[in-house]
């Protein structure tokens, strides 16, 4: 069962992922992103996260899709044209990349024993393993992203100003 | 529940996870080189950012810790954080050029 159900979702992720890049019109690649991340989050559940599922729903697929798709729709961005000297690019950056996943998938197989296995329910991190790690261990790092937040909000206002 | 055709596992290898996370990295760096609009090349990068996370969580599973998923929650922090910052920044530069390629986007350039 887990098993069928990794390979639904990792076909689901790959699938979606594959139409981000082939799709030309944003709208489209943005859709096909919210199929990844919502597959994603179905594959943490099956590796016993649940918060972070929980999370990656709420903030990837939610927030941060909202805002994308926001300024896609603000700017009215069409359809790409079509690509006019993309040819040579693609000739030489698709065989690297696909030598770079060769090496990836070798390295990956052959570096971890076939006896892990993922078992479903034998290590799950509720929210409440996350929180007494984030505020004793990690509490330094915690406070860190409050002030990288603001400082985020503050670039962003600075930036989308009228005058610049 | 009917036999299936093929005998699949009950249980997936640890490294079917990683291998499924290089695939995602590899297919948003291929967008993140081959495509034109800076939107999707944003996306692209938000794809590998997700495929590093799966990694990060699927190592925690088989060490049994929690330190993985704190390092993909900081991940996820400090995506929402560049998306935020990084679309000013699209806006910004779509308000002065009017164009979304970024090929277009050279006054940087020598």
């Amino acid at each position: 069962m887990d098993a069928l159900l990794f390979l639904l979702f990792a076909a689901i992720a790959v699938g979606c992922a594959i139409n981000l890049v082939l799709q030309t019109h944003p709208i489209s690649s943005a859709l096909s992103l919210v199929g990844v991340m919502g597959s994603l989050a179905v594959l943490y559940l099956l590796l016993g996260g649940e918060f972070i599922a929980a999370v990656q729903l709420i903030v990837y697929a939610g927030a941060i899709m909202v805002l994308f798709i926001f300024v896609i729709m603000l700017l009215n961005a069409g359809a790409e044209q079509k690509p006019t000297r993309n040819i040579l690019r693609a000739a030489v950056a698709l065989p690297l990349l696909f030598t770079l996943l060769a090496i990836g998938a070798f390295l990956v197989a052959s570096q971890t024993p076939s006896t892990d296995v993922v078992k479903f329910g034998s290590f799950i991190v509720g929210g409440r393993e996350i929180g007494s790690a984030l505020f004793t261990t990690y509490l330094l790092p915690f406070e860190a992203t409050s002030i990288l937040i603001l400082i985020a909000i503050l670039g962003a206002i600075v930036l989308a100003r009228k005058e610049i | 529940m009917p036999e299936l055709p093929i005998a699949l596992p009950a249980h997936v290898p640890l490294s079917w996870y990683l291998i499924l996370s290089v695939i995602l990295f590899v297919v948003g760096a291929a967008g993140f080189l081959l495509r034109r609009n800076i939107i999707t090349v944003f996306m692209c990068i938000e794809l590998m950012l997700n495929a590093v996370n799966l990694t990060f969580i699927a190592f925690s599973h088989q060490l049994k810790q929690v330190d993985g998923h704190i390092f993909s929650f900081f991940v996820m922090v400090v995506a929402a954080a560049e998306a935020a910052v990084g679309l000013a920044i699209i806006l910004t530069v779509f308000k002065n050029r009017s164009t979304l390629e970024v090929d277009e986007v050279s006054s940087m350039k020598l």
